[in-house]
């Protein structure tokens, strides 16, 4: 099967994804994590202002077959939430690296970015699963 | 992978991989759970048009012999000296202490009986039949190796059998009902039954050529939108109708009383079959806790073993618990102490240590509009 990947982010081995924007960072989970999940049916988001930490769980998304956490892959505190997620999580099936995103952070240690994979990185990690 | 060498197939198993169906281990059995579609449009396919679904993996036992009668009147719960032949109905196998040892059908056929019985409970019911056939003159047959069984659910149904058996009568067949009928030439069992809380059929067709009649099923769906559906699907469907899962809602802790099943399963007079003594022993005292439905006041999905609490106090467990994509709400099944049963009670779900408000309803959730 075929997944997108999104030339202009980095990837965790967890698949998420983190996309830079000045000192701050939105985050989200790759195509092939969502085919993974199946049809999501909520997402639990955490607080604005919560400090995440690198490799730690961060929230909880909920398909049709199980909760699955979701780790960050940078540290920072949430500075942004994707509200239209509470009435479509739909959108992490349908978009995930657009609409399907999920928090935006204040990046805390912006060189941990460059510990993540790039596009090139995650499509050849992938052919490995 | 090596590990799914050891799984049960199913004749449409290819099939189903060539579709690009994601496969489960399911009790046992190597079973699509999802095709490319995904389980809510399956789901919504089924409420709104047709799905076709392998339920192959669904043990079946044709039950003959002069002692037939006798024989299920002793092993389940259902009176069938009231299902004139032709007719189907819902029932149980209990032990003696009125512990549900499976959910059944029972369908009356022309010179025998059809049991269905849940995949993963199949050995066990066939043993504990077996044991319980001495000295009568009864045979049970698994038609497990001869036919392929298939449910095709939701209100077009009818219109895509009719398009592959354009003679065969489907109109005069009412619901619970069990009858013969030839489609795209072959000789099927066709059963008015099903686990959507939909209109459709449970069809028993022969096990040879089984491929070549799913793929007939689907071609003459196309046009009404029939498309093949996985588990989750069958699971959602099911419980949006509050139908009971085998392990979920029912077991052999659990009675029919409790259950709130007695209604649609069980005849306590006119026949004495193992478990009833039990049965009406419990039915003289109050119940200490029963089945109820709820809806989430507050987002969040309720799963099959999460706390139901009350007052900070646990008071019963979920059952089943789900998003429900007809009715857009998150809503669940579970038991709880028979004193919060009543319709509107408020209760809390316990999701990851969180209290969520939630509310016990009707049942059930959903209700088609498709029964005529």
């Amino acid at each position: 099967m075929e997944f997108k990947v999104d030339q202009k982010v980095r990837y965790s081995k967890t698949h998420e994804w983190v996309r830079v924007e000045g000192g701050e960072a939105v985050i989200g989970i790759s195509d092939y994590a969502q085919n993974k999940l199946s049809d999501v049916v909520f997402v639990e988001l955490p607080p604005a202002g919560k400090e995440l930490k690198a490799g730690a769980a961060c929230l909880v998304i909920e398909s049709v077959k199980a909760a699955e956490e979701v780790f960050a892959p940078v540290s920072g505190s949430v500075v942004g939430r994707n509200e239209a997620l509470e009435k479509s999580p739909e959108l992490v099936n349908s978009d995930p690296f657009g609409q399907g995103w999920l928090v935006r952070v204040k990046l805390a240690v912006p060189a941990e970015i460059d510990s993540l994979m790039d596009a090139a990185a995650y499509t050849s990690y992938l052919s490995t699963l | 992978m090596n590990e799914s060498a050891e799984l049960r197939k199913t004749p449409l198993n290819e099939v189903h991989r060539a579709a690009g169906a994601k496969m489960v281990d399911f009790g046992g059995w190597d079973m699509p759970v999802q095709y490319e579609t995904g389980p809510r449009e399956e789901h919504m396919r089924v409420r709104e048009a047709a799905g076709l679904f392998d339920i192959d993996h669904m043990g079946r036992l044709e039950i003959s012999g002069p002692h037939a009668v006798e024989f299920l009147q002793r092993v389940q719960t259902w009176d069938i000296s009231l299902l004139k032949p032709g007719r189907a109905h819902y029932s149980m196998i209990l032990n003696d202490s009125g512990g549900i040892l499976d959910d059944i059908f029972v369908y009356h056929r022309t010179d025998s009986w059809l049991v269905v019985v849940n995949a993963s409970n199949a050995p066990k019911d066939t043993l504990w039949l077996k044991s319980h056939a001495s000295g009568l003159d009864v045979s049970i047959k698994d038609l497990r190796a001869e036919t392929c069984m298939a449910a095709l659910q939701g209100p077009a149904a009818r219109a895509v059998l009719q398009a592959l058996g354009p003679k065969e009568d489907l109109e005069s067949i009412g619901y619970h009902h069990v009858v013969e009928r030839t489609f795209a030439g072959a000789r099927v069992t066709l059963c008015t039954t099903g686990y959507t809380g939909e209109p459709g059929y449970e069809i028993l067709m022969p096990a040879q050529g089984c491929e070549k009649f799913w793929n007939a099923i689907l071609e003459a769906g196309a046009p009404r939108r029939l498309i093949p559906c996985g588990l989750a699907a069958r699971d959602s469907l099911r419980a949006e109708a509050c139908l009971p899962l085998y392990g979920n809602e029912i077991d052999e802790t659990t009675d029919p009383l409790s259950a709130g099943l007695v209604r649609a399963a069980v005849r306590l007079e006119g026949h004495d079959f193992i478990g009833r003594r039990a049965l009406a022993a419990l039915a003289l005292s109050p119940l200490p806790r029963v089945l109820v439905g709820f809806e989430m006041k507050e987002p969040g999905v309720p799963r099959h073993g999460y706390s139901i609490a009350s007052g900070g106090r646990v008071v019963g467990k979920v059952t089943t618990g789900l998003f429900s994509p007809s009715t857009g709400k998150y809503v669940g099944m579970g038991y709880v102490e028979t004193g919060l049963a009543g319709v509107d009670t408020e209760v809390s779900i316990v999701i990851r240590d969180a209290h969520k408000a939630a509310q016990v309803v009707e049942r059930p959730f959903y209700t088609s509009p498709h029964w005529r």
